[in-house]
């Protein structure tokens, strides 16, 4: 049996450095930072991704699905990264990476739709809230225009809400005459919903002008870096990634997605160039997977997963977790890994250090509906 | 949704409950009537949707054709076991060649779909095939689904939608496409004989249930999310389902059933009385999971969220409470009777709001479009690929929830932007053909917008003024 280690080195309430003053909050938001958060839907199994080896119980839960511990990027002596993943344990080695394992939302039934509506909307219940936790940071910033974009032709619900933020999405569409581009805006111009639509989208694709871009990870990762370069351009963006959901032969799916996910983070950190070390990533999923294997080479709906932050921000090359282990009686209904991390905490202590807000302040407006929320802090470079 | 002109009954009847109208349509003098009628117009088996080659055949056919390749490797793995576990080039091939068709047979599915929905007879009940095939959505993607998915709304929906919920119910879960895509052919009993043979032969590998089916029956397909049932449930509820299978696929061996087609298999499923929801299910082989969907189709709160979603599909993203109570009431009294549920729709007053109550999504918006143009053939027209591109792949949700039906889902900076550029090419072979000044009147009878009116009007071409019309206010909602 594995000791329950504590790797957890969150600052937490009082971390006095990490709080800012919100007035210099806003001066700093000049200071280009990014922040990135891409949502794995359809709950991506987190003991297949961040690898518990040395937890005894691993290995007799899953099987065969426990992974190829000789081809894994050995992290410490708890957790191995999954193979597939060979540029994010680049980044790891290079403390441009972090992982925190047995996170989970507010939400513990396990239901994929109500699972992401509580992970996008930042409530404690489904649908709750009606707006997104990106969209309410996004009111946090200073200025006007494009503070945020998402990667996809439609606004996913956590970029949903009051302010204003524009969508993209490589097509393969011829585009229309000027004229008619020029009167479509006029049948839109006194139509409350049509119109900020409209205005967006043209700017967006302004943005966009020239990037050739496709649809495969490499290319997403390029535009979106694009966009998130341009010197008027949004600060905050998000994509989407669909897939995770293994119930059946999840050893060579997940190996799949996890390349084009570590191909996607790899082509954002090269297209962002300079930009990089400004830069969070953060990756997470609506819930984890059973802590067993199923029976038909996958797993089932579970509770804990792990989530990512990836990027120069980042002060990484650890883990951090408060590792329940697998053994029995440590399982959530005898079933599930056991979240031991808030991830609404998470959220905005690394949102609001990635903004250079102040925490408090994020978690508040972040996460209004919430219990208090004591925020994750000393995950980013200041 | 915001306001916009004021919605004739006959504008109504044709946009929001049809799928939109064509230029040659006669105005439905008694809406209501005209929509009940409908009933008795539909056709279940349409002429394209019959012309499709039959999934379960090519099915058959490559089974057949792996296995041959597969003796005939084994074979040569004896006599040269040097390359043992790679897949022969001629399997690779057969496999791409496999994908081809299936992937042929999607896009002439969908043509299929679009033609029913081009010459339909009874629009509206045309719109409720597309309602239920969401609400009990495969999603095509992976070869074997996307090989039954055209089936699928052929032989599990069309028949069944004037028909009952649970028989509706019943051939969905039948399946060959949902038993696929919801990973059930693969869900074995811990104890069944299958496992203890299997763990007999190979102790290392276990072999158990899979919960995928079992819990999207109960969270999407009747009762609904949060609707009082627990992990224990779904797990009792997946036992149950242990065995039911298709033949051909999936791990069993040898059948007796014809490949491609659902099968009980005896040897798969969990022995024993189960209980689910606090009621005790001791029945036999497939009756135990047939009984236990029984109850959930008529559970009270299988009819709530059918009416809910029935209610935000016509009256507007947040269903009014009102309507949903009498839809529920009306899906109680005749015990899940389709046509009377819809009946009591179009009795209501909610639906038939005089302003646009809901953004239409893609896949409606091109109907409506194909429609109002006066299309009456596909043809050569690529619908599988044009959805691709305005986001709605058909039968590719990519979640079992299906297509979300909010504007919220659809209405998107860029997905806008998508309709205006394909509105230009939409209207290409008829642009100097129709009028839109004259057309616009005709979809929206005593409904279409002046400030539309007066853009279409100044439009510097026929085909602006068309695909002006098409991504209009008022044509983007219904």
């Amino acid at each position: 049996m594995i000791d329950r280690r504590l790797f957890l080195s969150c600052a937490g309430i009082g971390a006095g450095a990490m709080l800012i003053a919100p007035r210099m909050a806003l001066a700093a938001v000049e200071s280009d930072r990014r922040f990135v958060f891409i949502i794995q839907r359809g709950a991506a199994d987190g003991l297949n991704i961040v690898m518990p080896y040395a937890d005894p119980a691993y290995a007799r839960l899953r099987g065969a699905l426990a992974g190829d511990m000789a081809a894994a990027t050995k992290l410490d002596g708890t957790f191995a990264l999954h193979p597939a993943l060979a540029e994010t344990a680049k980044m790891f080695a290079q403390r441009q990476a972090l992982f925190v394992h047995a996170v989970a939302s507010p939400y513990r039934d396990r239901s994929h739709f109500d699972g992401q509506n509580v992970l996008e909307t930042g409530g404690t219940q489904p649908y709750q809230a009606k707006d997104g936790w990106l969209n309410r940071l996004v009111g946090m910033m200073p200025g006007a225009g494009d503070d945020a974009i998402a990667i996809t032709s439609t606004v996913p619900m956590a970029l949903r809400g009051a302010r204003q933020v524009t969508s993209y999405a490589p097509s393969a569409l011829p585009q229309p005459s000027d004229d008619l581009l020029l009167r479509a805006g006029r049948l839109y111009a006194e139509d409350p919903q049509l119109h900020p639509l409209w205005t967006a989208a043209l700017e967006a694709r302004g943005l966009a002008a020239g990037s050739g871009a496709r649809q495969d990870p490499a290319s997403l990762g390029r535009l979106t870096a694009s966009f998130l370069t341009k010197p008027n351009g949004p600060r905050i963006a998000m994509l989407e990634t669909g897939g995770w959901d293994t119930h059946s032969g999840q050893q060579g799916r997940l190996a799949a997605q996890l390349r084009a996910l570590d191909t996607l983070l790899a082509a954002l950190r090269d297209g962002l160039g300079p930009a990089w070390k400004e830069t969070t990533v953060l990756v997470a999923t609506e819930f984890g997977r059973t802590a067993a294997a199923n029976g038909t080479g996958g797993t089932d709906h579970g509770t804990g997963s792990v989530a990512w932050l990836v990027g120069g921000a980042v002060k990484g090359g650890r883990i951090v977790s408060d590792w329940p282990g697998l053994g029995t009686g440590q399982l959530y209904q005898d079933r599930d890994l056991k979240p031991t991390m808030a991830l609404d905490a998470l959220i905005a202590g690394v949102a609001a250090e990635s903004m250079a807000l102040d925490p408090q302040h994020v978690a508040r407006t972040v996460f209004p509906l919430a219990a208090p929320v004591r925020p994750v802090t000393g995950l980013i470079a200041a | 949704m915001p306001p916009s002109a004021s919605l004739s009954p006959a504008a109504i009847a044709m946009n929001r409950f049809g799928l939109g109208a064509r230029p040659d349509d006669t105005l439905p003098a008694d809406p209501k009537g005209w929509l009940k009628e409908q009933f008795v117009r539909f056709q279940p088996a349409t002429a394209a949707f019959a012309a499709l080659p039959d999934a379960g055949e090519l099915v058959r056919t490559y089974l057949d054709e792996q296995r041959q390749l597969r003796r005939q490797a084994s074979r040569e793995q004896m006599a040269s076991p040097v390359a043992a576990g790679t897949k022969s080039i001629e399997q690779k091939a057969a496999r791409r060649d496999y994908a081809q068709d299936v992937q042929a047979l999607y896009r002439q599915a969908v043509q299929a779909r679009a033609q029913a929905a081009l010459d339909t007879p009874a629009p509206f009940v045309e719109r409720l095939v597309h309602f239920w095939s969401n609400h009990f959505c495969v999603s095509a993607d992976n070869p074997q689904v996307t090989a039954f998915a055209g089936a699928f709304e052929r032989d599990a929906i069309r028949p069944h939608v004037l028909g009952r919920f649970e028989d509706m119910l019943l051939a969905v879960e039948h399946h060959p496409a949902m038993l696929i895509y919801l990973n059930q052919i693969q869900s074995i009993g811990p104890d069944s004989l299958a496992a203890q043979r299997a763990a007999r032969r190979n102790p290392e590998q276990r072999r158990g249930l899979n919960e995928n089916l079992g819990r999207e029956i109960m969270e999407l397909h009747t009762l609904g999310v949060r609707s009082g049932y627990g992990q224990g449930d779904v797990t009792e509820f997946a036992r149950a389902l242990t065995g039911w299978s298709v033949a051909g696929i999936g791990p069993g061996g040898a059948t007796d059933g014809r490949p491609g087609d659902f099968l009980f298999r005896p040897q798969l499923h969990e022995p024993g009385a189960r209980t689910i929801l606090g009621k005790r299910y001791g029945e036999d082989g497939e009756a135990q999971a047939r009984a236990a969907l029984i109850d959930f189709a008529r559970a009270p709160a299988t009819v709530t969220h059918v009416a809910t979603k029935l209610a935000r599909h016509f009256a507007g993203d947040a269903p009014p409470p009102a309507l949903v109570e009498r839809l529920a009431a009306s899906f109680q009294r005749s015990g899940g009777a389709l046509p009377a549920l819809y009946r009591a729709l179009i009795d209501s007053p909610e639906p038939w709001q005089p302003r646009p109550l809901k953004f239409k999504t893609p896949w409606e918006w091109t109907i409506s479009a194909l429609r109002g143009l006066g299309r009456s053939e596909i043809g050569a027209m690529q619908v599988a690929a044009i959805q691709n591109q305005l986001g709605q792949p058909v039968w590719k949700p990519g979640s079992p929830a299906g297509w979300d039906d909010i504007a919220a889902s659809w209405a998107g900076p860029d997905a806008l932007l998508r309709r205006v550029d394909f509105a230009q090419r939409l209207v290409a072979p008829v642009g100097d053909r129709l009028d839109a000044r004259q057309l616009g009147p005709r979809l929206l009878p005593a409904s279409f917008s002046r400030a539309t009116a007066e853009e279409v009007g100044r439009a510097e071409s026929p085909g602006d003024a068309l695909a002006l019309l098409l991504v209009s206010p008022d044509f983007l909602r219904r």
